[in-house]
């Protein structure tokens, strides 16, 4: 299946490729959240670890009806809770899914130094390949949303995968299927905008003037869409970035320090070319190794309380 | 359920009180969501707390526990003074224009025919006047005083809304804005549903808080219509078709009662149950009850019961109390008066209340049989599990059979959900090690007590070898040939009066309009009867097909009564036959007959002119105002006190509580003082569990996997409890050690003048299964029921809360 996967990648960490266009008839697909119908019943964790396979540990009970406590690497998405008083001084209970975006403009992907650890395919899902996954951690930098998580097992980065499983044969995510409410809807991408901008209206007439599309710009968009009531305000969704940004230092190898190193790499390629057929083959992944693990030192030791 | 889960998506006004729908029935909430986004619905929540439903609702309100009564009635009392009823629905459907006898009277919280000794009623007053006719006399131009409408708005004149403020805790604007958006339906095309469950059945006084909401129901016409009804959401897959076929003490297949010991014989029996109509042209259903009973008689005891020996209705137990329910039965095996407990598919060390006093109980047995597919707290009651189940192993001396049986999943069978659909279910795995069915144990226990009765004779054997046991499989038998005999069959050629069409002995039975009180026919439980016809087994159909996109869609499944979806549908037309709201009709009068999506709650030829009114259960017709004697505490709902509660009754100090509810002595001197335990607690469930099976299922333990309570961040910070931090929480019955949440969705009312906070008890944990261990929120609350129902009072009780460390574990 993944062969076949490879046929629609449009993007590839670390690489520079000619996305392969034999199969051009893919459209864009998103998953739209519907917070503003969303019960909170963690019936999208339970189907994702159902579907997935993933048994994080059971844990405690720490202040919130948030279980586990944080994604992780056997936590791809997780129900987040958040209770806010607005100014008319009346409660709402803010529920949100958290779990990966499927940003259109990837910092992960952009960040990842492994060839092909991190693609991104034409209908906009961003996947990771476990196998070049070097447990860097750079994704976890990447990311503006802080989604992924190294697992301490493996030494690799996990996160939501839309279910590219499912969707490369034709069916919804996992935790589409399960939303009891329909607040979990997948579809086309300009699909689920059009049915977002009905979803608006009424709530525009129930008195939420702010509703929204949250579909940020400042990442090209996402895969990943949520309704929200209060679109001028995403942070008070358990702080959901208001203006998500991938960070700068991302952003200057990719645009200043890339070129350079672009040249680099074609100078070491050409180095390598003569050393391959001078002296023969050597481990290049080596200083990658060392990074990773100097990374994930500093990422668990972040985590550990 | 009146009506179904689909029909909520019909509703212009949907209210969740006395239940928490969107935790509790994520499923059928799509419904609701559904409503709100098609039908442009508003949702409405009163809540003790802020809700997963009510962080989808366009308004919540605040209310005390155990205070739904006062609220209610405030809605009422709303309603009478804004004219805010559907005037012709109430004159022709409802008994408002009905005159009730002059010596019924209420004064200081008290009907009238009380007797202090007994706790109970004379109910005598509480009925119409009737005529010289024999029929209930009535006025519907509503000018005499003694009118049931009359008399209605003088008993709730006193729930203001600054009364309901006072006692309730909620805010008046927010009474006030809640009132408005129920008063909206009262349009003839418009609908509110109440759903609820629990935290409406679990008060002494909850069959009062439903019957109240009922009322509230009929003034706006809102009973039988699309969109409308009273939807009970019932708390377990099957728990409607327990109660369909009378696992109650006193109940027999089919909402029939069992004899009392007073009713020594047939006729005195069905003396009180054949209800003659109480106006002119009424069809009162009960009139054919013999034919009912008879049918029963004959699924149970088959040739034995003969017109001779009326039936065998000797051989039925003969009830010496009302109810022998839970909390009478841990009472008796308290007191040495029960020795054995056969516990199939139930858990009570967990479900029942005061912990401490079921496991004493549990202790003093001879011998304890459970029958589960869990291991079940209650079949580990005699091991010590530490603090959350200290026991003595040593000092106990019951014999516990553990029994394990298959789950639904490893199974045939038949689950009757929230909207009566008796729903077939196929087995999907083979059961694992020796656990076997519910079917082949109770067989088999059947088959060896038959046996010794046979060979020893005993006191009274005929009830038992006189038991018809004609199955296939007679030690497993088939749920197919069971469902059937629920069903009914001929038992002899029967010939139609009307068609003159013959069916054949032995065939099977199309509906309950066939059966008969001269023992031709049997049913097992009538109101299946139409459930397993010859055409096959209806319950198995799944045609999904819904004509108007109504939500009905007939062929999927079947419900009881005879197929019908919308229970009351005949008042979902005017008198003449016409939908009050056109968009959304049920049925209606075509000049021939009833059509429409539904079966006709109603005769189907029946002309609208001949005037039988649309409740044809009632011997009167109408939807009651007045519920006349059928509860024990009165005819209309009033106002009564938990039985721990924070204040007195404001509007009563004399009669704080249910007058008529039943106390034993232990259980009041377990009852705590506000003194002592200041706090209101209310228990319930979460998404995330079932009850107390989920614990033993890995994901769900994940999602949810320790005990805890949730308190209000102005009761935490004056009492030191940080989030998250370990609290105790204490009734006079016990204590809970376990973590806290801080949480604004919990805020302090003002009831008469002083800050009550309350606190939330989620009961999921116990000390099986794969969750972290818990203490279960069931020891702290009291042993006290609802008065006519004994649902035990776990909504409202006091508990006391102190901030403390870990327990030892």
């Amino acid at each position: 299946m993944s062969d076949l996967q490879s046929q629609d990648y449009v993007r590839r960490s670390a690489s520079t490729m000619t996305p392969p266009m034999a199969r051009s008839h893919e459209d864009q697909v998103a998953k739209l959240i519907d917070v503003t119908r969303c019960i909170g019943c963690k019936a999208c964790q339970s189907a994702c670890m159902e579907w997935n396979d993933l048994r994080p540990e059971i844990g405690h009970f720490e202040g919130s009806y948030e279980n586990p406590m944080d994604l992780g690497p056997s936590v791809w998405t997780l129900m987040k809770f958040a209770e806010y008083e607005n100014e008319q001084g009346n409660l709402e209970w803010l529920i949100r899914k958290d779990g990966c975006m499927h940003c259109e403009d990837p910092g992960c992907l952009k960040a990842c130094p492994a060839p092909g650890a991190i693609v991104q395919y034409a209908n906009g899902i961003v996947d990771f390949i476990s196998d070049k996954c070097i447990g860097c951690g750079y994704c976890v930098k990447g990311c503006p949303f802080d989604i992924p998580r190294i697992s301490k097992k493996d030494h690799k980065s996990y996160k939501c995968t839309l279910c590219s499983d499912r969707v490369s044969v034709g069916l919804e995510p996992a935790c589409v299927k399960a939303c009891p409410t329909g607040a979990i809807m997948f579809g086309t991408k300009t699909d689920m905008k059009d049915w977002a901008q009905e979803r608006i209206v009424d709530l525009k007439s129930r008195g939420f003037e702010k509703a929204g599309l949250y579909d940020p710009p400042e990442v090209g968009g996402t895969h990943v869409m949520y309704v929200l009531h209060h679109a001028d305000k995403p942070s008070l969704y358990s702080g959901l970035p208001d203006k998500p940004h991938i960070s700068a230092v991302v952003e200057a190898w990719k645009g200043f320090i890339k070129p350079l190193a672009l040249f680099g790499i074609a100078a070491a390629a050409l180095a390598g070319f003569f050393h391959a057929i001078t002296i023969g083959p050597n481990e290049v992944t080596e200083a990658d190794e060392i990074e990773g693990a100097r990374v994930l030192r500093e990422s668990e030791s972040e985590k550990s309380p | 359920m009146t009506n179904t889960w689909q029909d909520i998506k019909n509703a212009n006004v949907v209210i969740v009180m006395g239940g928490n729908a969107a935790e509790a029935h994520p499923c059928g909430f799509k419904w609701v969501i559904e409503a709100k986004i098609e039908n442009g619905a508003k949702l409405v929540v009163v809540d003790p707390r802020f809700t997963r439903t009510a962080s989808v609702a366009d308004y919540y309100a605040p209310i005390r526990p155990g205070t739904d009564i006062a609220f209610l009635s405030g809605v009422i009392r709303y309603l009478l003074e804004k004219d805010a009823i559907q005037h012709e629905y109430v004159r022709a459907y409802t008994n408002a224009s009905l005159i009730v006898k002059d010596d019924f009277t209420f004064k200081d919280g008290l009907f009238s025919g009380y007797n202090e000794d007994t706790h109970s009623y004379d109910k005598s007053s509480w009925d119409y006047e009737l005529g010289n006719d024999g029929f209930a006399t009535f006025d519907d131009t509503w000018q005499n005083p003694r009118c049931v409408i009359n008399l209605l708005k003088d008993h709730v004149s006193r729930y203001t809304p600054q009364m309901v403020s006072r006692i309730c805790g909620t805010p008046q604007d927010k009474f006030l804005h809640v009132c408005e958006l129920i008063a909206s339906t009262s349009a003839p095309d418009k609908a509110m549903t109440s759903l609820f469950a629990l935290g409406w059945t679990q008060h002494s006084v909850g069959a009062q808080n439903i019957r109240n909401m009922a009322m509230i129901q009929l003034l706006l016409g809102n009973i039988g219509v699309a969109g409308g009804g009273m939807n009970a959401l019932r708390g377990h897959s099957n728990i409607q078709g327990l109660t369909d076929v009378g696992l109650l003490s006193n109940q027999m297949p089919g909402y029939m009662n069992l004899p009392t010991d007073k009713e020594t014989d047939f006729d005195i029996y069905m003396s009180t149950r054949q209800f003659k109509p109480l106006r002119p042209g009424q069809i009162s259903y009960y009139q054919n009850t013999r034919k009912l009973f008879v049918s029963l008689m004959k699924a149970l005891y088959g040739d034995a019961a003969t017109q001779e020996n009326n039936w065998a209705f000797d051989w039925l137990p003969k009830l010496d109390i009302p109810l022998y329910d839970i909390i009478k039965a841990f009472e008796m095996m308290n007191n040495d008066q029960m020795t054995g407990y056969i516990c199939q598919g139930f858990n009570p060390l967990q479900a029942f209340p005061d912990r401490g006093k079921i496991r004493r109980g549990l202790s003093k047995l001879k011998f304890l049989v459970t029958m589960d597919p869990l291991d079940t707290e209650t079949s580990r009651f005699w091991q010590d599990f530490g603090p959350q189940n200290p026991a003595n192993s040593a000092q106990i001396q019951t014999e516990v059979f553990q029994l394990p049986t298959t789950c639904f999943a490893e199974e045939n069978g038949s689950l009757v959900n929230s909207a009566r659909w008796l729903q077939w279910h196929w087995k999907a795995a083979d059961a694992p090690g020796i656990a076997m069915s519910d079917i082949w144990i109770m067989s088999g226990i059947f088959h060896r007590v038959r046996e010794l009765y046979r060979k020893e004779g005993g006191v009274f054997p005929d009830p038992i070898l006189n038991l018809t046991w004609k199955y296939t499989d007679p030690i497993s038998p088939d749920p197919e040939d069971l469902a059937k005999e629920m069903n009914g069959r001929a038992l002899a050629d029967l010939t139609d009066a009307a068609s003159g069409g013959v069916t054949k002995a032995g065939t099977l039975l199309d509906g309950f309009a066939q059966l008969r009180d001269d023992g031709t026919t049997s049913s097992g439980c009538w109101i299946f009867s139409g459930s397993f016809t010859e055409k096959g087994n209806q319950m198995a159909r799944r045609d999904a097909t819904d004509p108007r996109e109504q939500g009905i869609a007939p062929n999927w499944a079947w419900a009881w009564p005879a197929n019908r979806r919308i229970l009351y549908n005949r008042a979902s037309a005017d008198p003449s036959g016409k939908p009050w709201n056109p968009a959304k009709p049920v049925i209606s009068w075509n000049g021939t007959r009833w059509v429409g999506i539904d079966v006709p709650d109603y005769t189907p030829t029946l002309n609208p002119s001949a005037g039988a009114s649309p409740f044809i259960m009632n011997d009167e017709g109408l939807g009651r105002l007045f519920a006349r004697k059928l509860m024990v505490e009165g005819p209309f709902p009033e106002h009564y006190e938990p039985l721990e509660s924070p204040v007195e009754n404001v509007l009563h100090p004399k009669v704080p509580n249910n007058p008529v509810a039943r106390v034993f002595a232990d259980d009041r001197a377990a009852f705590g003082s506000p003194k002592n335990f200041p706090y209101v607690a209310t228990t319930y469930r979460l998404t995330e569990h079932f009850h107390f099976w989920t614990k033993h299922a890995l994901i769900n333990a994940i999602l949810q996997p320790e005990e805890f309570v949730e308190v209000g961040e102005v009761l935490a910070k004056e009492k030191g409890i940080k989030q998250g931090g370990w609290v105790k929480v204490s009734s006079k019955r016990g204590e809970v050690i376990c973590k806290a949440y801080v949480t604004k969705r919990i805020t302090p009312l003002t009831v008469d003048g002083k800050p009550t906070h309350v606190i939330g008890v989620p009961l999921h944990w116990g000390f099986t299964g794969q969750a972290r261990k818990g203490y279960g929120a069931n020891t702290l609350t009291p042993s006290v029921g609802d008065a006519n129902t004994q649902t035990p009072e776990f909504k409202a009780f006091l508990v006391n809360i102190e901030k403390t460390t870990a327990p030892a574990t």
